[in-house]
C-alpha cells in the first residue's frame, strides 16, 4: 500500500483524497471513510491480517494489519472490535507509514567527543548499565531516574517499575501520563477510592445527553465522537459542548456554551446549587451511597521547586455543603464565568431531569488544570447528587489521551507513588509487591520522590545524575521547556533516550537506544474503558531495534538483578503479563487471561468468571458489590462515594496589562502528541505541516494581524514565533490565543507555565498569560 | 494531467445510486463516507478538456444533489 507512495502521481491522488476527507470532516465532524482502508491494497497481495490496538489514542480502536511477505502493507479497522466496529480515524489508517521514515533510529548511538557514534546494541546496553550502577554507587539510589510513558506497553511499564522500585529500591519512576491523566486518577481516588471510569463506551448507545467538559472529541477521540453523532442522528441524542474555544466538536454539537478559563469550577458548583435548590437531588441514592467532605483550600500552584502539599479531608454534612453552595448561585457565577444564568440553569436541568440519561465526558481541559483534582471531584458531585452513575447511559467518563495511560501508567502504576497494586505509602501494598517480585520488603521505599515536573527540576538542579526516558519526548511535551532543555543539557546528568525516531529529547542524550515500534514487538495496552488489548509481533523491526521491555530486562541483568528478571526473549511479554496478573487477582480488578486476549479484541476488567464487567459499583453488573444494596462504592472502606466541597480559585497566572492574552495549548486531529510519528507520515504532515497561533477575528483585527503573518507569542518564561491563523481550524474566545504543541520547530512549551494541581501534580497547559506581537 | 477531488452530496436516499453511477466512470475513484451522506470523489484525467467533459458527465447524474470541488493538482505523468 505504502510503496506506491514513491510514485508522485499516486501520492498526489492520496493528497487530493485527504484534502477532501479533511474538508468533509469540517462539515461533518466525526465522519469516517471505512472503504479508505481497503484502498491501495495490491490486488495480488495475499495478506495475512493480524489484530491489535491502534498505536495512537486512548480510544483504543481495534486494527487489523495486513502483512505480506513479512512487511506491513495495509491497516483497516477491526470489525470485531466493539470499540470502533471497523472504523478508524485518519491517524489510524496511516499509522504504519511512519516506520518507513528515512531517519528511523536503527542502531544504538553513543555520544563520543560531542558526536554520535553507531555502537552495537550490547555495547550500548553495557554503557548504560555501568553508568547507572556507577551513579548509584557514587551518589545513592535516588540519583537515578526513569521517565516512561502512557504509550509504554503493560510489560514495559511493569519491568520498569520492578527494576526501579523492586530491584534498585528507589521511587524515582514517573511517566508522561502525569502530564495528562494524573488529575483524573486523583479525582477517582478521592471520590471513589478506586481509579478509572465505572462505565464503558456502550454508554454512548444509551445516553440521551452527552455533556463534554473542555473536550474537543471530534479531533481527539474521533471514533467515539462519530459514535455519538450516530446516536444524535438516529435517536435524537443531544451533545452539549462546554468549552473555552469553539472547535469542530462545538459546531457539530446541539449547543455550544463557552466559559472564561478556570471558571468551570464555579459553573460545576452552580449546577449543584441548582440541583439542590430545585429539589432534583436523588435523596435515597445520596443517603445510601454518599458522604460529604471538604479539603484544604488556597493550596498554591507548585511553581516553586520542592513544593509540597498534602490535603486534609474533613467530613461535613449535607447542610454545610448546601450552605457552601450559596456562593455559587447562577446569578453570582454568571458574572465571572461569562456563562449566562440561562445556560447554567439549562445544564443543571439536564442533569436534574430524572428521566434523562446523561454522560459527561472530559479529557485534558479538566485534567490539565491547576485545580484538576477538584474539577474531577465537582463533576462527580453532579452525578452523585442525581444518582446518575454506574448505569448504562448514565455516568461521568474521564477519557484518556494515550493508548495505555490506563493499562500501563495507572494500572501497572508507573508513577512515583504507585505500585502495580496500590501505593508505596501502604505497607500492605508494599508487602504484596515484595512477595510477587521476590525482593525484601524493606527494599521498596515508603515515600514517593519526584513527580514528572519535579523530576526534571531535580535534573536541572543536579540532584538527578542519570535519567532514562522511554517512549516519550519530554523536551517537547513538558511545560516550561525553556528551563528543562538547558537542564537536560547539563553535564551533571547522564541522559539515556530510548525511541523509534530522533526527537529534541534524543538530541540531548548521551546514549540513544533504538526501540522497536508498536507492531515490531508483542504487547498489551489498556484503553479508556478499562479494556485490556493484546497483540502479537507482526513484523521484524529494522537493524538492532529492540523492544523497550527487553532493553530494561537486559539492563537489569547487567546490573546484577538477573534472578529477578528470569524472562525469555521470545516469550517475555506473556511471562511478564502472567506475573503481573497476580497483583490484580479478585473480583475488583481481575484481568483476563492471555488466551482470552489473544482471541478477542480486548476484555474489560474486572474480568470475573469469564466475563467483562461493563458497569462497576452497580450490583446488577458488578460481581464485586457485596453490601446487599443496589450500589457499592467498594473503593472506600464504608462503601460510600464522597461529594467534595471544592471552591472556585483563580488560575496560577491570568492575563494582565503586560501579558494580556490567555494562552491555551492542545492537539490537532492529524498529529499524535509531539508529532514524532505523525510528522513522518507524509499525508498527515502535508495536511498539517506546521503549528500556528489561532486568534479570535476581533483580536486579530484590533492588532492588525493577517492570516499567515508571523507572530511572536511571549510569556515570562520564553517565546515562540508562529504563523497567525484566523477563522481556520478553531475559534478561541476574545482575549485568548490557541497553539497546538505537535511542532518541534515551534516549541510553544518554552512559553507555558509549570504550575500544577497540588493534589495530582498535573501541570496546567491551558492557562497562562502571554503577549502577542508581529515578529 | 489534472487530479481533482470533490465532495459529492447525493439526493436524499440516493447514496447507493450515486456510488454506483460514479463508480462506472473509469476516471473516478469514489470513497463513500461510512456514517454520513457524502462521497469523496477523486478524478484523474489526461488534460483539462477531458476533465471538463468528465465533470459535465458527473453533473448530469440524477442521484447527485451537489458537487463541490475541494482540491486540484496538475502533475506530470510518471
Ligand atoms: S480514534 Fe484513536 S484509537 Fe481510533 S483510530 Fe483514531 S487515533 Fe487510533
Amino acid at each position: 500500500m505504502y510503496n506506491s507512495l514513491s510514485s508522485r502521481r499516486s501520492f498526489i491522488k492520496k493528497m487530493a483524497k485527504l484534502s477532501a476527507m479533511t474538508a468533509a470532516a469540517t462539515m461533518f465532524p466525526g465522519i469516517l471513510f471505512a472503504s479508505e482502508q481497503e484502498a491501495g491494497i495490491p490486488d495480488s497481495a495475499n495478506l495475512d491480517w493480524k489484530k491489535g490496538p491502534c498505536r495512537f489514542c486512548g480510544v483504543g480502536c481495534g486494527i487489523l494489519v495486513g502483512v505480506d511477505q513479512g512487511k506491513a502493507v495495509a491497516v483497516k479497522g477491526d470489525p470485531n472490535c466493539s470499540v470502533n466496529k471497523g472504523l478508524l480515524c485518519v491517524k489510524g489508517y496511516h499509522q504504519i507509514m511512519c516506520t518507513q521514515a528515512k531517519d528511523r533510529l536503527t542502531h544504538a548511538l553513543v555520544k563520543k567527543n560531542g558526536r554520535y557514534v553507531q555502537t552495537p546494541i550490547n555495547e550500548a546496553l553495557d554503557i548504560v548499565a555501568n553508568k547507572m550502577k556507577e551513579t548509584i554507587e557514587k551518589h545513592g539510589k535516588d540519583s537515578v531516574a526513569m521517565y516512561t510513558s502512557g504509550q509504554s506497553t503493560i510489560p514495559e511499564g511493569y519491568v520498569a517499575s520492578k527494576l526501579m522500585k523492586g530491584a534498585i529500591g528507589t521511587n524515582n519512576l514517573d511517566c508522561n501520563a502525569r502530564l495528562c491523566m494524573a488529575s483524573a486518577v486523583a479525582g477517582f481516588l478521592t471520590t471513589f477510592g478506586a481509579d478509572e471510569p465505572m462505565g464503558c463506551y456502550e454508554d454512548i448507545d444509551h445516553a440521551d445527553y452527552f455533556i463534554t467538559w473542555g473536550n474537543n472529541m471530534a479531533e481527539m477521540h474521533p471514533v467515539l465522537f462519530s459514535r455519538m453523532l450516530e446516536q444524535k442522528n438516529r435517536r435524537g441524542a443531544k451533545i452539549i459542548d462546554f468549552a473555552t474555544r469553539t472547535t469542530r466538536s462545538s459546531t457539530a454539537s446541539n449547543k455550544s456554551i463557552l466559559f472564561e478559563p478556570q471558571t468551570d469550577l464555579a459553573v460545576a458548583n452552580a449546577i449543584c446549587y441548582e440541583i439542590i435548590n430545585n429539589g432534583w437531588v436523588n435523596k435515597s441514592f445520596v443517603e445510601n451511597h454518599v458522604n460529604f467532605s471538604k479539603g484544604l483550600t488556597n493550596m498554591g500552584y507548585g511553581v516553586e521547586d520542592k513544593y509540597n502539599f498534602k490535603d486534609k479531608p474533613t467530613k461535613i454534612d449535607f447542610e454545610a455543603y448546601k450552605k457552601f453552595l450559596e456562593d455559587y448561585t447562577p446569578e453570582k457565577v454568571a458574572k465571572y464565568s461569562k456563562v449566562s444564568v440561562k445556560d447554567i440553569k439549562y445544564l443543571a436541568a439536564i442533569y436534574g431531569d430524572p428521566n434523562k440519561k446523561v454522560v459527561s465526558y472530559w479529557c485534558m481541559g479538566m485534567n490539565q488544570h491547576t485545580r484538576g483534582t477538584w474539577m474531577n471531584n465537582l463533576v462527580y458531585n453532579i452525578h452523585l447528587l442525581t444518582g446518575k452513575i454506574s448505569q448504562p447511559g448514565n455516568g461521568p467518563f474521564s477519557l484518556t489521551g494515550q493508548p495505555s495511560a490506563c493499562g500501563t501508567a495507572r494500572e501497572v502504576g508507573t508513577f512515583t507513588h504507585k505500585l502495580p497494586k496500590g501505593v508505596v505509602t501502604n505497607e500492605k501494598h508494599r508487602r504484596l509487591a515484595a512477595k510477587i517480585w521476590k525482593v525484601p520488603y524493606e527494599r521498596i521505599p515508603a515515600k514517593p520522590t519526584y513527580h514528572a515536573t519535579e523530576m526534571f527540576r531535580a535534573v536541572d538542579r543536579g540532584d538527578i545524575k542519570f535519567i532514562w526516558t522511554q517512549v516519550t519526548n519530554p523536551l517537547v511535551s513538558l511545560p516550561k521547556t525553556s528551563r528543562y532543555r538547558p537542564g537536560m543539557e547539563k553535564d551533571s546528568c547522564f541522559v539515556v533516550v530510548s525511541d523509534v525516531f530522533p526527537t529534541p529529547t534524543s538530541d540531548v542524550a548521551d546514549v540513544i537506544l533504538p526501540a522497536s515500534w508498536h507492531i515490531e514487538k508483542s504487547g498489551l495496552y489498556g484503553n479508556s474503558e478499562r479494556r485490556t488489548q493484546h497483540w502479537d509481533k507482526m513484523v521484524e523491526g529494522p537493524g538492532e531495534t529492540t523492544p523497550d521491555a527487553w532493553m530494561t530486562i537486559e539492563i537489569a541483568k547487567r546490573m546484577g538483578y538477573g534472578d529477578l528478571f528470569p524472562y525469555s526473549e521470545e516469550n517475555h511479554v506473556e511471562e511478564i503479563y502472567n506475573e503481573y496478573r497476580q497483583f490484580h487477582e479478585g473480583a475488583k480488578h481481575g484481568m483476563a487471561p492471555l488466551e482470552v486476549l489473544k482471541k478477542e479484541s480486548g476484555a474489560i476488567w474486572p474480568y470475573v468468571d469469564g466475563k467483562s464487567t461493563q458497569w462497576r459499583f452497580n450490583a446488577k453488573y458488578d460481581p464485586a458489590c457485596s453490601n446487599d444494596k443496589d450500589f457499592h462504592f467498594y473503593g472506600k472502606p464504608d462503601g460510600k462515594a464522597v461529594i467534595w466541597q471544592r471552591p472556585y480559585e483563580p488560575a496560577a497566572e491570568s492575563p494582565d496589562t503586560e501579558y494580556p492574552f490567555w494562552l491555551n495549548t492542545g492537539r490537532v486531529i492529524e498529529h499524535w502528541h509531539t508529532g514524532s510519528m505523525t510528522r513522518r507520515i507524509p499525508v498527515l504532515h502535508k495536511a498539517m505541516p506546521e503549528a500556528y497561533v489561532e486568534f479570535h477575528p476581533d483580536d486579530a483585527k484590533k492588532l492588525g494581524v493577517r492570516n499567515g503573518e508571523k507572530i511572536k507569542v511571549s510569556s515570562r518564561r520564553g517565546s515562540c514565533v508562529l504563523p497567525a491563523s484566523i477563522n481556520e481550524r478553531g475559534l478561541p474566545t476574545r482575549g485568548q490565543v490557541f497553539v497546538p504543541f505537535f511542532d518541534e520547530n515551534m516549541l510553544i512549551n518554552d512559553v507555558t507555565l509549570d504550575a500544577f494541581c497540588p493534589i495530582s501534580k498535573e501541570p496546567d497547559y491551558k492557562k497562562c498569560a502571554v503577549k502577542v506581537e508581529k515578529a | 494531467m489534472p487530479i481533482k477531488s470533490y465532495l459529492a452530496h447525493p439526493q436524499e436516499g440516493k447514496k447507493e445510486d450515486l456510488i454506483k453511477a460514479l463508480s462506472e466512470l473509469k476516471e473516478c475513484e469514489v470513497m463513500p463516507a461510512t456514517n454520513e451522506d457524502v462521497l469523496v470523489v477523486v478524478t484523474d484525467t489526461l488534460d483539462d478538456a477531458s476533465e471538463d467533459i468528465l465533470k459535465e458527465k458527473i453533473e448530469k447524474i440524477d442521484s447527485l444533489k451537489l458537487l463541490a470541488m475541494v482540491s486540484g493538482f496538475n502533475s506530470p505523468q510518471n
